[in-house]
């Protein structure tokens, strides 16, 4: 028995900020003062509140500490660990109240949180199946495999009403009746895991890697119980090498403890599963193209029909759900379809998670029932904009989503409502931006993304992205006509009406979704010619004030001589030379300069 | 995905790195879709996959140059080209990119004078515009080989890269 547990967190976004190194020195520091059998140090999955790493929580008092540094680690043994007095300058601020310290799940970003799928993110060890197996692990495996048929676990899931957490929201349970029922003499299926999160901003896929593997190895053998198939393959992006590193781990943990392997739990049914890389192709994430790349080949998306329930991988019968999905299922089976489906909206059951990027106070991961506002999610759990800054917009559904505006910050997100205000859920990426983006910019930033990441296969998709990128370029370079603005939107629909795959059919949507709600931005590089954020380049200008002492220190560091101006005179900017590199500001010591 | 240019800088694979790929292969042949392990662990052994690489893929896998070649120039991370001794990605997805990354891209390749996907000459520096690393809590984000920088703006730059210059 230990009398203090220290959680340190051991995921990306901490680790990036060093939390491993505070790790190590933490353990020696407990040696050093001889606490080593008093006081147990745990690396734990993501908490969440990535903005305030690394992070580390002491219990049992429940103290969370934010932003540790390497040198706050002596101080937080010999005080807090030793003579029990908490180091109050780390504590995150929001728990700190006038009589003494109020619990993580009090404060305003955890309140309104409900925790389904990242349930044990930060609170065990990933890379111990026996903590795991504490908090009730693998308890539904043995449930299904026990006492349920294929058949009663698919009822359930449909019951549940769980859909799809990786973009479509397609019905999970719908899918696995088909992968059962479409071939029934199939002599072998497959279950996959789509891992490949591509969304930029969007992590929590990776997060439940990382903090709690094994909640996936066990979806997937209840969903290779359900179907009928015996092998299951996880497709992860090349890009998270803790999170491959905790799965590896997980399933040799999973196959020395009988739970992968043949005839598990003494039921005869034989489940295994492997781990398949990806290497950088976003169109990847969709499910034939996902599976297209197993068989070692480029990931090209083929046409369906046939669907995968019926033809998928090696040409065999298979399902393919995202990793959060999956993180749902084991609670759904032990809990039941009632407990699923009273969280959440009509349509959309159950709860998302979310991962909070950009213009806001608290970045990080949260998971909110469905139908939570944006303005609580943005407002409430993250703290609204910093700076003093005015909201603009929040971008859902990362490349093929769209940009929701102010007007609609009190819709009630779910599957239905994002689609008909002009985005979509896609995997949770939510990016909110401030005054100082430019909308245009956005969509073309997008645009270059989805360009780049296009296959090639179907022409639509190819060239006609293309042509759009060059439509937006030609407007943020202030070329842009007012018909240009028609012509972009009959493309789009165009596009999305012809490609083959989701990448092509949604690729338009930050345009049009930013045409229908920020049209006047969009006016205002075209009429104007002005970039109403100062965004633009080619739409800025730099300009020296009467305030110049004329102490050439801009001219002196202008990489294209676009300024002259004698000492102790007022300098002045060439526009003409001028490539708005910003170098003049950045050097001027009077504040002189402006940017228009 | 058009990256199709062939690295002019000579091929300086050795014996040992060729008999171990030789055996990876040999023990992993038979397994479904092992083509992409193949090559990943062929990029682990050499850094990167020239045109010699892909044949001695193609050769022991009994498939055609013309499919490697395929597969290697379809996924962004094969490279065909040998990175720098010091990988300088700057992150710009789009948590990163609202918060200013391409600022700090451009201040790193003007900075080291070159463009995105280029190695300097001295073979001690390449960069890259990446995709989302997923760090999106340290925004904007630069990443030297395993090291990461967060919480950036461009001034930053010139320090964290003449930190590596000394090394």
């Amino acid at each position: 028995m230990y009398r203090s547990h220290v959680l340190i967190c051991g995921g990306t976004g901490c680790s990036s900020s060093g939390s491993a190194k505070i790790l190590s020195e933490m353990e020696s520091e407990i040696k050093k003062q001889g606490l080593e059998n008093e006081v147990k140090v745990v690396k734990t999955g993501c908490f969440g509140l990535c903005a305030l790493g690394p992070i580390m929580i002491v219990y049992p008092e429940g103290c969370f500490y934010s932003r540790v540094t390497v040198e706050d680690v002596p101080e937080i043994v010999s005080e807090h660990l030793l003579k029990g007095r908490v180091v109050t300058r780390l504590l995150y601020q929001e728990t700190v109240t006038d009589d003494g310290i109020k619990s993580l799940n009090e404060t305003n970003f955890y309140k309104k949180q409900h925790r389904v799928a990242l349930r044990n993110c930060g609170v065990i060890n990933p890379e111990n199946i026996e903590e795991y197996i504490a908090v009730d692990g693998y308890a539904a495996l043995g449930k299904v495999l026990t006492e349920m048929t294929p058949d009663e676990v698919i009822d359930v899931i449909l019951k549940s009403g769980l859909r799809g957490r990786g973009g479509a929201g397609f019905p999970t349970g719908k899918k696995w009746q088909l992968a059962r029922n479409l071939v029934p003499d199939a002599d072998q299926k497959y279950v996959c895991c789509n891992a490949d999160e591509g969304d930029p901003g969007a992590f929590m896929d990776r997060s439940v890697l990382e903090g709690d593997p094994h909640a996936l190895i066990e979806a997937m053998a209840i969903a290779g119980y359900a179907i009928g198939a015996t092998q299951g393959f996880v497709y992860v992006r090349a890009e998270y090498p803790i999170a491959v590193k905790r799965l590896r781990i997980a399933i040799e943990q999973a196959r020395e403890y009988g739970l992968l392997g043949k005839n598990i739990f003494g039921s005869g049914f034989d489940f295994d599963m492997d781990i398949r890389l990806g290497a950088g192709a976003f169109v990847c994430g969709e499910e034939t193209a996902l599976m297209t790349s197993i068989e070692g080949h480029r990931g090209e998306p083929r046409p369906r029909p046939p669907f995968p329930a019926e033809k998928g991988l090696f040409g065999k019968p298979s399902v393919l759900n995202n990793v959060e999905t999956y993180a749902n299922v084991p609670q759904i089976i032990l809990k039941g379809a009632d407990w699923f489906s009273s969280m959440g909206t009509e349509k959309s059951k159950g709860t998302k998670v979310f991962a909070l990027g950009g213009k806001i106070v608290n970045t990080g991961l949260v998971e909110v029932p469905m139908g939570t506002t944006l303005r609580e999610i943005i407002e409430d759990i993250g703290g609204g904009i910093p700076n003093g800054k005015k909201f603009k917009a929040a971008q859902t559904g990362g490349p093929s989503g769209g940009c929701i505006p102010a007007q609609h910050l009190d819709t009630p997100i779910d599957y239905d409502n994002l689609l008909a205000i002009g985005s979509m859920m896609g995997s949770g990426g939510l990016i909110v931006m401030d005054e100082d983006n430019c909308m245009v910019d956005i969509a073309k930033f997008f645009l270059e993304f989805t360009v780049d990441e296009s296959c090639g296969k179907c022409t639509p998709c190819r060239i006609g992205n293309k042509r759009l990128l060059e439509l937006l370029t030609k407007i943020t370079e202030g070329k842009g006509t007012l018909e240009d603005l028609d012509k972009m939107e009959e493309l789009c629909y165009y596009i999305k009406e012809n490609s083959l795959c989701g990448l092509g059919q949604t690729a338009p949507n930050p345009v049009l979704s930013t045409l229908r709600y920020f049209r006047d931005e969009y006016v205002a590089h075209i009429v104007d010619k002005r970039c109403p954020a100062g965004v633009c380049k080619k739409l800025v200008s730099f300009e020296i004030l009467d305030t110049c002492k004329g102490c050439t220190k801009c001219a002196r560091n202008c990489p294209v001589n676009a300024i002259t101006g004698k000492v102790k005179e007022k300098h002045v900017i060439d526009q003409a030379k001028c490539i708005k590199c910003g170098a003049c500001i950045d050097n001027c010591n009077f504040n002189a300069i402006i940017k228009k | 995905m058009g990256k199709s240019t062939i690295s002019k800088i000579p091929f300086k694979g050795t014996a040992e790195q060729e008999q171990k790929l030789r055996e990876f292969i040999a023990a992993n042949k038979g397994m479904q879709g092992a083509l992409m392990p193949v090559m990943q662990e062929a990029q682990e052994i050499y850094g990167y996959l020239p045109i010699e690489v892909q044949r001695i893929i193609a050769e022991e896998m009994n498939i055609s140059l013309e499919e490697v070649y395929g597969v290697a120039t379809f996924y962004a991370q094969f490279n065909l080209n040998p990175k720098g001794q010091y990988k300088i990605g700057v992150c710009l997805g789009t948590a990163c990119y609202v918060k200013g990354s391409q600022d700090v891209f451009d201040k790193a390749c003007s900075v080291l004078g070159i463009g995105n996907g280029d190695v300097t000459e001295d073979g001690k520096f390449s960069i890259e515009a990446t995709r989302c690393i997923g760090c999106c809590g340290l925004a904007p984000v630069l990443t030297v080989n395993d090291d990461v920088y967060g919480r950036l703006t461009a001034d930053d730059v010139p320090g964290i890269i003449e930190k590596y210059q000394k090394m």
